[in-house]
């Protein structure tokens, strides 16, 4: 048993590795000079050549990979082309927000997608069911970006009720969560729900149905059993597929969340990375790609652990 | 009829004469690795055939047998090279097969062929049983209408109306139909040899004994020679002129079918036998049937390998293992107290009391 | 309860109607309601955009500085105008072209080498394998968003990166589909049978893996077109793919986003476009999964 989550924390070590290389590659996809970014084309060949040495861009490519994940490591990603600022500064502060939203999104829409799903799945071929199927298919084949827009001219524009964009006063540096912030949060997070509520609700909905199917159901009712008592055995059942589905759910919303931020311009990863492009900041691109792959890997770690924990039989698998 | 045709091929291609055997199998070895060895760990081995010589004669039906695990299919897919041998020898009529100036694997699969158990496993689901059949010798170069016409004749010969079945998909088949259809398959390349891997064991009684008069037909039609897996003693002796027995990827014994049922000289046979249901109440021995599992193949005991269930041990037997030899004419043992066995002289003993656990 | 024995029956010949696999199957998915409506919406809109010039009562690219940002139903614009007073329904009609295209091709690209690569990798098996799949690994570490994005971005803005980056996105996915499909179908006796007939390994998977392959492949990948319509015109939308002034939905979407405030409906048409292409496709896949058995 131990064999099984040492090797599947070890495995964690080669991806990682991946992970940064593919980064510190994206800058050399890109067209261009690297250079380009950071001095003006029509600099003089002498400050040119300063800022190359200064960033490292005149060795060659392993060394400067190599010097690249060194100082990784240390968590240092650099500084940004755009405003010299600290990356990893940069990117964690724009982390918060994220995860915030990325948090509060996978909470309403774990709620919503088990009561959906197991209405539907006790309901079987109803019309409720049917109804919470469109519901779920709506979820997944929506496109969020859009429904931000909608909920922004209904909650924003017409009702104006909620703010329709940033993150409020207080919201760059600080853990403070006001209540101001927290109203610029619902829109964004009920935008960014319906991924996770849609893909929960399938999950959910397939496997009572499933497991009410099954004899031993039947076995339990025949002992009598009372319904609350059976409800309890397919939550049993049902939990854990279901938070590792949410698990991983909440590591796409991480990464996913940058049409939304965009919409909504909260000052999260996506914004960051949204606006890094736009200025060719390639420092801020790649580490902000990195820390968000990174997290991506050890949320599918946890939610790995966190399943062989609870189901012996994946470790043989 | 076309069986002419197939035979004169047959005599053309027939090297040796009848004296010389279809198949000479020697030293075929092949074990499976469980877990890689390195990082201080031992590795695991299966032992799935350890070791195995036979020979077969131009056509005849040689029987094997023995039960599950004893590496029956892992020697048919050997001889198929569908699995890579270890160590051994196997020679063609004459010529060793995939060697320098022997005959290639393709050139083998063309003279030898063979029949799986699982009917419906074997024949691709979304292919035709017209496209099935057809699909070898186009593999070899002769042309699609050629093939199928071929194809047709072939199931009419195996029983099967071509007009009913040609276009029919596997799932549309009963399991014995099926069988058929792999039969007509595997003659569809016009092989000289034929592996039936528990060919008929999938298959209800009757239907059984429907397919195996079919396949006794058409070995005389076609001038066939069979090798016939089976666990089943009874289809073997009814089916086969000799009988390999095999133990844990060994040849435990070997003769003819009639003589070996008779008096086997191994006690692995004989438990074997006697654990065969017989109709005729008088022939039921008081021997009680094999009992425990055979030992893993993994760690195998040293010495002679059924040690352990054996009724007959005695400390020699943990020694050394035995060597497959002469007992008789045509009759070939690898036992030390094969005498004694033959004579009758078994002890009543259980062989579940002896068998550790 | 019929008293018949199985047995009995077993060799008895079974009268089937002559009818391929794929008659089947659209049989089946003809009689799924759902997917036959979303079916048809799917063929409908595809004419439109193959017949956009004989369809839109106006060109896409005409703009009036005095009728911007006309109301729906203003006389000659029936959905509106756009910030430069472009007839929103003729762009939406022009649209469909390119966000189809930029939707729909990704999937097939990547239908067409992550099956090569998966089903190479599982009819190889062994090391090779192993080291294919490992680095297929490697880009499960990206949500497809982030991965998307940071492609396109990299890459530097237009269609032709999009594209690609899209491509890359679902190239994974696929092959993992692919390998598993074809591993099973690999230790499959009719496989080991077609070996022993001495056909060669192409031989064989063209005969006898593709066709039992391809078709769970396939639906898996036509599941992805709803996801990757949405990833398109979302790149579009951040102004990752189509430019200005080509009318793409996600780019029509983000140039009017300033137009909410002053006509919010004209605003969310083009998403109304990408959802009902979305969501068909979703369910198209759906009953195209159901009628073919698959599971995966």
């Amino acid at each position: 048993m131990p064999i099984y989550f040492l090797k599947r924390v070890l495995y964690v070590i080669p991806i990682a590795l991946a992970v940064s290389f593919f980064c510190f590659s994206l800058v050399h996809l890109s067209p261009g000079d690297p250079m380009d970014a950071v001095v003006s084309p029509d600099a003089p060949s002498e400050v040119v050549a300063m800022v190359q040495r200064a960033y490292g861009f005149d060795r060659p490519l392993p060394e400067q990979y190599g010097r690249w994940v060194l100082r990784a490591v240390q968590g240092d990603l650099g500084l940004s082309a755009a405003n010299g600022r600290a990356v990893t500064a940069e990117v964690f502060s724009a982390l918060k927000n994220t995860l915030l939203l990325a948090f509060a999104a996978s909470l309403i829409g774990f709620t919503l997608g088990c009561v959906f799903g197991t209405l539907a799945g006790y309901f079987q071929g109803s019309l409720l069911d049917r109804l919470v199927t469109g519901i779920a298919v709506g979820g997944v084949s929506v496109p969020h970006y859009w429904l931000g827009m909608l909920l922004v001219i209904i909650f924003s524009v017409e009702l104006n009720w909620l703010p329709s964009s940033g993150a409020g006063p207080g919201s760059s540096s600080d853990w403070n969560v006001e209540w101001a912030y927290l109203r610029h949060l619902i829109l964004p997070a009920v935008t960014l729900s319906v991924i996770p509520m849609g893909v929960v609700t399938r999950t959910v909905r397939a496997m009572v149905a499933d497991i009410l199917a099954h004899e031993f159901v039947e076995a339990l009712r025949a002992k009598g059993l009372a319904e609350r008592q059976v409800f309890r055995h397919v939550v049993k059942n049902v939990a854990p597929t279901a938070l590792a589905v949410m698990g991983l759910q909440l590591g796409y919303l991480l990464g996913g969340s940058i049409l939304v931020e965009t919409v909504f311009s909260w000052p999260g990863t996506g914004l960051l990375l949204n606006n890094a492009i736009f200025q060719r900041d390639l420092p801020i691109l790649q580490g902000t790609i990195l820390v968000l792959a990174l997290f991506f890997v050890m949320l599918n770690l946890i939610v790995d652990l966190a399943q062989a924990r609870l189901d012996p039989r994946i470790q043989r698998g | 009829m076309n069986n002419s045709l197939s035979l004169s091929r047959h005599d053309a291609l027939d090297r040796g004469g009848k004296a010389q055997p279809l198949l000479r199998v020697r030293g075929l070895q092949k074990h499976f690795t469980i877990t890689r060895g390195g990082m201080g760990r031992q590795a695991k081995r299966v032992h799935a055939v350890d070791g195995v010589d036979f020979d077969v004669y131009k056509g005849e039906t040689l029987g094997i047998v023995g039960e599950s695990g004893c590496g029956k299919s892992t020697t048919a897919r050997l001889l198929m090279h569908l699995l890579a041998a270890d160590h051994g020898e196997m020679v063609f009529d004459g010529d060793p097969i995939g060697q320098r100036g022997g005959i290639s694997v393709r050139g083998m699969r063309r003279q030898v062929q063979m029949v799986f158990q699982n009917s419906y496993a074997s024949l691709n689901p979304r292919m035709s049983v017209e496209d099935s059949i057809a699909f070898g010798p186009q593999v070899h170069g002769v042309n699609r209408r050629e093939s199928r016409q071929r194809a047709r004749r072939l199931l009419d010969q195996v029983g099967l109306s071509s007009r009913l079945f040609a276009h029919r998909y596997p799932h549309e088949l009963s399991g014995g139909q099926r069988q058929r259809v792999n039969i007509a398959r595997a003659l569809a390349l016009e092989p000289r040899l034929l592996i039936l891997d528990e060919a008929v064991s999938a298959l209800d009684k009757s239907v059984e004994a429907q397919v195996l008069n079919l396949l006794m037909d058409l070995k005389q039609e076609y001038g066939l020679t069979y090798l016939f897996i089976s666990h089943d003693l009874n289809v073997v002796r009814y089916i086969s002129d000799r009988v390999m027995v095999m133990y844990l990827g060994k040849v435990a014994e070997m003769g003819e079918v009639e003589a070996l049922y008779r008096a086997p000289a191994h006690p692995y046979t004989r438990a074997l036998l006697s654990a065969m249901p017989s109709m005729n109440p008088d022939q039921r021995t008081q021997q009680a049937p094999l009992v425990g599992d055979p030992p893993n193949p993994i760690d195998l005991p040293p010495g002679c390998r059924f040690c352990p269930r054996c009724p007959m041990v005695e400390d020699a037997c943990r020694d050394a293992e035995p060597a497959l030899e002469a007992c008789g004419t045509a009759h070939q043992v690898a036992c030390r107290r094969a005498d004694e066995v033959m004579a009758g002289a078994v002890p009543v003993k259980r062989i579940s009391e002896e068998s550790p656990t | 309860m019929s008293l018949t024995l199985d047995g009995a029956q077993a060799d008895a010949p079974v009268p089937a109607p002559v009818q391929g696999y794929w008659g089947a199957v659209f049989g089946r998915l003809r009689r799924d309601p759902v997917a036959l409506v979303s079916g048809i919406v799917l063929l409908m809109i595809l004419l439109a955009a193959l017949f956009a010039p004989w369809l839109a009562p106006a060109s896409p690219f005409q703009t009036s500085m005095l009728n911007r940002l006309q109301p729906i139903g203003s006389p000659g614009y029936p959905l509106g105008s756009d910030e430069l007073g472009r007839d929103v329904l003729s762009r939406l009609i022009h649209g469909a072209r390119l966000s189809l295209l930029i939707g729909v091709m990704p999937v097939i690209n990547a239908f067409v080498i992550g099956s090569a690569i998966g089903i190479v990798a599982g009819f190889v098996g062994g090391r090779t394998n192993s080291v294919i799949m490992r680095v297929i690994d490697v880009f499960y570490a990206f949500p497809a968003v982030l991965l998307a994005v940071a492609l396109a971005g990299a890459l530097g803005a237009g269609l032709v990166n999009s594209l690609l980056s899209l491509t890359i996105v679902f190239i994974p996915p696929i092959a993992r589909v692919a390998e598993s499909v074809t591993t099973q179908v690999r230790s499959v006796d009719y496989i080991e049978a077609a070996r022993a007939s001495g056909a060669r390994s192409l031989t064989i998977i063209r005969r006898h893996v593709l066709g039992n392959v391809l078709g769970p492949i396939f639906v898996y990948a036509t599941s992805l077109i709803s996801v990757s319509m949405i990833l398109a015109s979302g790149l579009s939308f951040l102004g990752l793919g189509a430019r200005p002034p080509m009318p793409e939905w996600g780019l029509m979407l983000n140039t009017m986003r300033d137009a909410i405030y002053v006509n919010p409906w004209v605003a969310v048409l083009p998403g109304m476009m990408i959802f009902t292409v979305s969501i068909c496709f979703n369910m198209l896949s759906d009953g195209l999964r159901s009628a073919m058995d698959v599971k995966l």
